[in-house]
C-alpha cells in the first residue's frame, strides 16, 4: 500500500508537538494580547482614557511586528530566543517567537471586539455611577466575551499555521515533519497525511470556537 | 430640585465649534414630572445629559438639590450619578446578564450592600415593575416594554432623587408606551422621584407631564404648565407639535364660515357641562363647529372647540360662556352682530 512507508509513531509525536506549541502559545498570547488590546481600546478616540499619542505609539509598534513575515520574525528573533530559553530549536525555541508573532494580531482583534460593544451600554454604565475601570471590567469585557472567544479561535488557527512554518527552522511538529519527509525526501504521502491532520485540527478548533461563541452569546 | 443657569453647550467639529445649546435657563421642582419636547436635533438629548454630566456644559451652571454640580469629577461625580437614575430609548441593558443581574448591576457598583441584601432589593424592584417572573431571563428573551421595565427597575436601584428619561417610550408601540408612562407616574407618585422626560411626542407630554419646555435649535422657545402649552401653544413650534399629535382640526385656522370665530377651551369639571346648547337656546345664537378636540391632560379632562358664532346676541353669549368657565379666544371672522357694535357702525357711516 502507498502508506506502508509512513511511520505513524512519528506523526503522533509531531501532532503532540504541534498541540503543545499551539496551546502554550495561545495561553501566553491571550495573557499578553488581551491587556494590549484593552489598552488600545481605552486609549482610542472617544474612549475613557483617550490618548492620541499613547494610542499612536502602541499602534505603530504593533503594526511593525505585524508587518514582518513570520518566517523572517523567527530568524530575526533567534538571538533573543536563545537569550530567554537557552535554545532556538524545538518546542522551547519556537514558543517565544510564536507569542511575539501572534500577540499584536490578537491585540487588534481584541480592540475590534471591544469596539463592537454597544456604546449605549457603556453610557448607561457611566450614568449608573460606574468608574471607567468598573465599566471596562464589568460591562465592556463581559459584553464582548463572544467576540473575544472568536478572536482567540482565529488566533489559535493562525498559531497552527505559524507552527508549521517554525518547523522549517527546526521547531518540530507536523509542519516540520511534512517539510522534512514530504519536501526534502520526496515522501509525498507523509506530507499528505500531515496536511490532512492539520486540516482536521483547524476544523476542530473552529468548530469548538463557534460552539463556545454560541454558548456565551446572549444578544 | 434641578436648576440650569445660562447653560450653553458647543461641540467641536472639523469646521469649528458647533453650538448645540444656547443659554438654557430651566428649573424643575421637586416631585415634578417635567417634559422637554422638541424635534430631533433640537438638543434634547444633550440637555438631559447635562443633568448627570454625561455631557459637560461649555458654560453656565447645573444645580441639583441646592448643590452646584457642574465641576464634579471622579468619585464625587460617581456618587452624584447614583442619585440620578437614567432610562434610555434603546434600554441599554447588559445582554450577557439576566434581568435580575442587570438590576443588581448599579448596586454592585455602589458596593454598599451584601449579596443577600442585593438579592432582596432586586426582588423588590422587579416586583414593583411587574417582572418578578422574568428574573432569570436574558434581555433578548423580553419584549420591548419588558426591557424598558428592566431599565426602569435598574434606574431606581440606588433610590435616586431624580429620574432622567431619554425618549424612554420612543421605541415602544402605543399600548406599551401607555403602560410605561403609567408606571413612571406611579413611581413619581409613590416614591416622590422627580422625573425629567425627553420626547418628540406631544402625546407623551399630555399623558404624563406637569410642566413642559419646548426646545428648538438649542433654545427654550416656550415653557409652562402642560395645560397651557398644550391648549394654548404660543410658539409656532409648539403649535406644530400639538397639530402633529392632535390632527389638523385641533388648532384649525379660521375658515370661511360666517359669524365670529371663537376658540372655546373647557378644562376640569366644566368640560362635561352641556354648555353650548344652553347658550344657543338662551341667547338665540347659532354656531358651526370648525374644529375641536376632547381628551385628558394627565387625569384632567379638557375640551376645545373652534366655533363660528352668528345671529342672536353674540356679545352676551360670549360673556355667558366666559362666566360659565370657558376660556374664550377670538380667532377671526366678522365682529359680533350685537346692538352696541351696530350703533357704532351707523355713527361712522
Amino acid at each position: 500500500m502507498w502508506f506502508e512507508r509512513i511511520n505513524w509513531a512519528d506523526i503522533g509525536t509531531a501532532l503532540s508537538q504541534t498541540l503543545a506549541m499551539v496551546s502554550v502559545s495561545l495561553v501566553l498570547t491571550v495573557l499578553i494580547g488581551l491587556p494590549l488590546g484593552i489598552l488600545l481600546f481605552v486609549t482610542g478616540k472617544g474612549q475613557p482614557f483617550a490618548h492620541g499619542l499613547g494610542y499612536g505609539m502602541l499602534s505603530f509598534v504593533l503594526n511593525i511586528i505585524r508587518s514582518v513575515p513570520f518566517i523572517i520574525l523567527l530568524i530575526v528573533l533567534m538571538p533573543v530566543t536563545v537569550l530567554i530559553t537557552g535554545t532556538s530549536l524545538g518546542i522551547k525555541g519556537v514558543i517565544f517567537p510564536l507569542v511575539v508573532g501572534t500577540s499584536p494580531f490578537f491585540a487588534r482583534l481584541v480592540e475590534t471586539a471591544l469596539r463592537e460593544v454597544d456604546p449605549g451600554v457603556i453610557e448607561a454604565s457611566f450614568a449608573m455611577g460606574a468608574s471607567p475601570v468598573q465599566t471596562i471590567f464589568r460591562a465592556v469585557l463581559p459584553e464582548a466575551l463572544p467576540g473575544l472567544i472568536a478572536a482567540a479561535t482565529v488566533t489559535a488557527i493562525v498559531l497552527v499555521d505559524y507552527t508549521a512554518m517554525s518547523g522549517a527552522i527546526g521547531g518540530g511538529g507536523l509542519g516540520d515533519l511534512a517539510i522534512r519527509y514530504g519536501y526534502h525526501r520526496f515522501q509525498t504521502e507523509i506530507m499528505l497525511v500531515c496536511v490532512v491532520v492539520l486540516i482536521l485540527l483547524v476544523q476542530l478548533i473552529q468548530a469548538s470556537g463557534n460552539s463556545l461563541v454560541t454558548r456565551f452569546s446572549r444578544r | 430640585m434641578i436648576r440650569l443657569e445660562a447653560v450653553t453647550k458647543n461641540f467641536a467639529s472639523k469646521r469649528g465649534t458647533l453650538p448645540a445649546l444656547h443659554g438654557i435657563d430651566l428649573q424643575v421642582g421637586r416631585g415634578e414630572i417635567f417634559g422637554i419636547i422638541g424635534a430631533s436635533g433640537a438638543g434634547k438629548s444633550t440637555l438631559v445629559r447635562l443633568i448627570n454630566l454625561l455631557e459637560r456644559p461649555s458654560s453656565g451652571q447645573v444645580w441639583i438639590d441646592g448643590q452646584q454640580i457642574t465641576d464634579a469629577r471622579g468619585t464625587g461625580l460617581q456618587a452624584l450619578r447614583r442619585q440620578i437614575g437614567m432610562v434610555f430609548q434603546h434600554f441599554n441593558l447588559l445582554s450577557g446578564r439576566t434581568v435580575a443581574r442587570n438590576v443588581a448591576y448599579p448596586l454592585e457598583l455602589a458596593g454598599k450592600l451584601t449579596k443577600a441584601q442585593i438579592a432582596e432589593k432586586v426582588a423588590a424592584l422587579l416586583a414593583r415593575v411587574g417582572l418578578s417572573d422574568h428574573a432569570q431571563k436574558y434581555p433578548r428573551q423580553l419584549s420591548g416594554g419588558q426591557k424598558q421595565r428592566v431599565g426602569i427597575a435598574r434606574a431606581l436601584a440606588n433610590d435616586p432623587k431624580v429620574l432622567l428619561c431619554d425618549e424612554a417610550t420612543s421605541a415602544l408601540d402605543p399600548q406599551t408606551t401607555g403602560q410605561v408612562l403609567d408606571l413612571l407616574q406611579e413611581i413619581n407618585r409613590e416614591l416622590g422621584v422627580t422625573i425629567v422626560m425627553i420626547t418628540h411626542e406631544m402625546e407623551v407630554i399630555r399623558r404624563a407631564c406637569d410642566r413642559v419646555a419646548v426646545l428648538e435649535k438649542g433654545r427654550v422657545v416656550e415653557e409652562g404648565p402642560v395645560a397651557k402649552v398644550f391648549l394654548h401653544p404660543g410658539h409656532p413650534v409648539s403649535r406644530a407639535l400639538v397639530r402633529e399629535a392632535e390632527g389638523d382640526a385641533a388648532l384649525s385656522d379660521p375658515g370661511t364660515a360666517t359669524g365670529q370665530h371663537l376658540r372655546l377651551t373647557f378644562t376640569g369639571a366644566d368640560t362635561h357641562q352641556p354648555l353650548l346648547s344652553r347658550i344657543a337656546r338662551e341667547f338665540g345664537v347659532d354656531f358651526a363647529i370648525l374644529g375641536g378636540r376632547v381628551g385628558h391632560i394627565r387625569t384632567t379632562p379638557y375640551a376645545q372647540f373652534s366655533i363660528a358664532l352668528s345671529g342672536g346676541d353674540a356679545v352676551a353669549a360670549t360673556a355667558a360662556l366666559q362666566a360659565a368657565g370657558a376660556a374664550v379666544e377670538v380667532i377671526g371672522g366678522a365682529a359680533p352682530a350685537a346692538a352696541p357694535a351696530e350703533v357704532r357702525h351707523l355713527h361712522v357711516v
